[in-house]
Parts: structure tokens; C-alpha cells; sequence
């Protein structure tokens, strides 16, 4: 049974997505804004391996050039974002998302 | 042994991505979130996608992470988050939604996508007569990187200039009125300042 068993691009694929929802989850779930930060790297994480498995099943070196892309953008948005979250740490001891409220209606 | 390592990556990546969003301290967060993007990196290596991988190590995994801990370390570890729950139904949705999102996303992987072109930026098989000849993943990808997608590729360059620059800028204290800190900072510090004693507490547990 094991020597015939395969790991198909769909075995990836529900991976990525269950990975993907844990980051989506957890971003609601966390107030902590650096912890955010980190669902938002799983969730990147995740489209970057479906794109991988795209990339593999599709035959088609497309996919892992966009990974690239994804992998700079997410390196700037940590970047920019960790620049505000100091930032804000400096007006205010912590960093809590729901602390920011200014715009509140 | 590629069936094997999937699994075993795959609980890797998973167990990490749920210690992420478990662990009360954010120093733990981060080095799940290393484990989750090495067990990640693993599996781009088992895609054939050696370039992707190498770089996933040294750049998330290495750079990103670094830079998380730096901030940690700056702003101290803030444990009182998990005391208070201003809206009460946020949990429970949070929760139904990411039941919600798991359930589509397994219900579609499982059907034949929508995937547009076939080998359209080169292939990653090796052929016999590539322009190439017995290049690895490393020179395909480069020489799809730097013709089809040169502009992109280019323009990634601004995005990183604007990106530090606006990093610089948001982070320097200059801009900051002299008066805003005298009156900030004696007010919050005793109560709730994280100190490096709160961090070494909160790493300890």
C-alpha cells in the first residue's frame, strides 16, 4: 500500500491551504500587532507554495519567478510595517491593534 | 522517501504555523514561524524549485525573522493581550470564518483549476535540446527571470528603494515634536512599560 501511494500537487495544495487558514485565523484571532505580522508572512508562505505546485505541475517556471515578486513584496511591507509599529510603540508603550483607535466613529 | 518527507514537512509546517498563533510570547511566534518556513522551504526543494528554496532560507527565514526579533526586542515582549476581548463575537467568528475558508479552499484544490498556458516561461524539465544544455533550476530561472519578466523584475528594485526609504523615514525620531515625548513618556512608562526583565520572564515560562 505505501510503495504505491503518491503525494499529488493536490496533497500540496490542501497543505498550503490549510496553512493559509491558520494565518488567516490567527490574524483575527491576535491583537498583538507583531503576531499579525507573522500570520501575514504564513499566509504569503502559503500562495508561495501553491504557486511552487503550480509551478511544478503546469511545468511552467512562471510560477516560481512569482515567488520572487511575493518574496520582495513581503520583505518590503515587513519592512514598512515594523517601521510603524515602532513608531506607534514610541507615542504609546505597546503595540495592540485595538489600541489604535484614533479614527474610531 | 518523497512521500515521507511530505508528510513529515507538512506536519512540520503545520505544527509551526499553529505555534504561531498559539504561543503567548511573540519570541516564540517567531522561531515557530522559522520552522514553519524551513519545513516550506523543504517542500519547494521536493518541487524541484532549488533557487526558490535557498532563497526562502535566507531570506525569510534568515532576514525577516531577524528583523522581527530586532523589533521584538525593541518594543519588549506585551503580554497583556490575551486579558481583555473588546468586541466578545470576534473569536468565535474568527474561528467560523477560517472554517469557512479551509472548507472552499480544500472543496476547490480538489477540482481542475482554472490554469491558463502550459510551459509558457520555460520549462522545469530538463530537455534533451534546451538552449542550455545541462543547466539546473538555478539558470533556468535566471534566464526566464531576466528576459520575460525583466520589467517586473526591475521595478521590484523601486519598490525596495521606497520601501527602505520609507522605512528610514517612518522609524527616525526627528520628526517626532520635543514636547509629544516629555509628556508620553513619564505617564506610561511605570504601568505597563516592557522591560527586559518582562522579556527574560515571558522567555523562561
Amino acid at each position: 500500500v505505501i510503495a504505491s501511494f503518491v503525494v499529488t500537487d493536490t496533497y500540496y495544495l490542501v497543505l498550503a491551504s490549510l496553512v493559509f487558514t491558520v494565518g488567516a485565523v490567527g490574524l483575527l484571532l491576535r491583537r498583538n500587532v507583531i503576531v499579525m505580522f507573522m500570520c501575514i508572512e504564513l499566509m504569503l508562505n502559503a500562495v508561495n507554495l501553491t504557486f511552487v505546485t503550480f509551478a511544478r505541475t503546469l511545468d511552467d517556471l512562471g510560477g516560481q519567478v512569482i515567488v520572487f515578486f511575493t518574496l520582495v513584496v513581503a520583505a518590503s511591507e515587513v519592512a514598512v510595517g515594523l517601521a510603524i509599529i515602532v513608531a506607534i510603540f514610541r507615542r504609546r508603550r505597546h503595540a495592540t491593534a485595538d489600541d489604535v483607535n484614533l479614527l474610531r466613529g | 522517501m518523497r512521500e515521507v518527507l511530505f508528510f513529515l514537512m507538512g506536519a512540520l509546517a503545520l505544527g509551526g504555523a499553529v505555534g504561531v498563533v498559539l504561543a503567548r510570547n511573540p519570541v516564540h511566534s517567531a522561531l515557530f514561524l522559522v520552522q514553519t518556513l524551513m519545513a516550506v522551504a523543504v517542500l519547494f526543494l521536493l518541487q524541484d524549485a532549488d533557487l526558490v528554496a535557498a532563497v526562502q532560507v535566507i531570506v525569510y527565514a534568515s532576514a525577516i525573522v531577524v528583523l522581527f526579533l530586532f523589533v521584538i526586542m525593541l518594543i519588549g515582549v506585551d503580554r497583556r493581550e490575551a486579558f481583555e476581548e473588546p468586541i466578545k463575537i470576534q473569536r468565535p467568528a474568527a474561528l467560523a470564518i477560517g472554517a469557512i475558508i479551509v472548507a472552499e479552499i480544500v472543496y476547490l484544490s480538489g477540482h481542475e483549476w482554472a490554469t491558463g498556458l502550459q510551459g509558457y516561461h520555460g520549462t522545469i524539465a530538463r530537455v534533451p535540446d534546451d538552449k542550455i544544455a545541462g543547466a539546473g533550476n538555478v539558470e533556468r530561472l535566471a534566464q526566464v527571470l531576466f528576459t520575460d519578466f525583466l520589467w517586473p523584475f526591475q521595478l521590484t528594485a523601486l519598490l525596495l528603494v521606497i520601501a527602505v526609504v520609507g522605512a528610514v523615514v517612518l522609524a527616525r525620531r526627528s520628526g517626532q515634536r520635543a514636547e509629544d515625548v516629555i509628556d508620553a513618556e513619564p505617564a506610561d512608562q511605570p504601568s505597563d512599560a516592557p522591560s527586559s526583565v518582562d522579556a527574560a520572564e515571558g522567555a523562561g515560562e
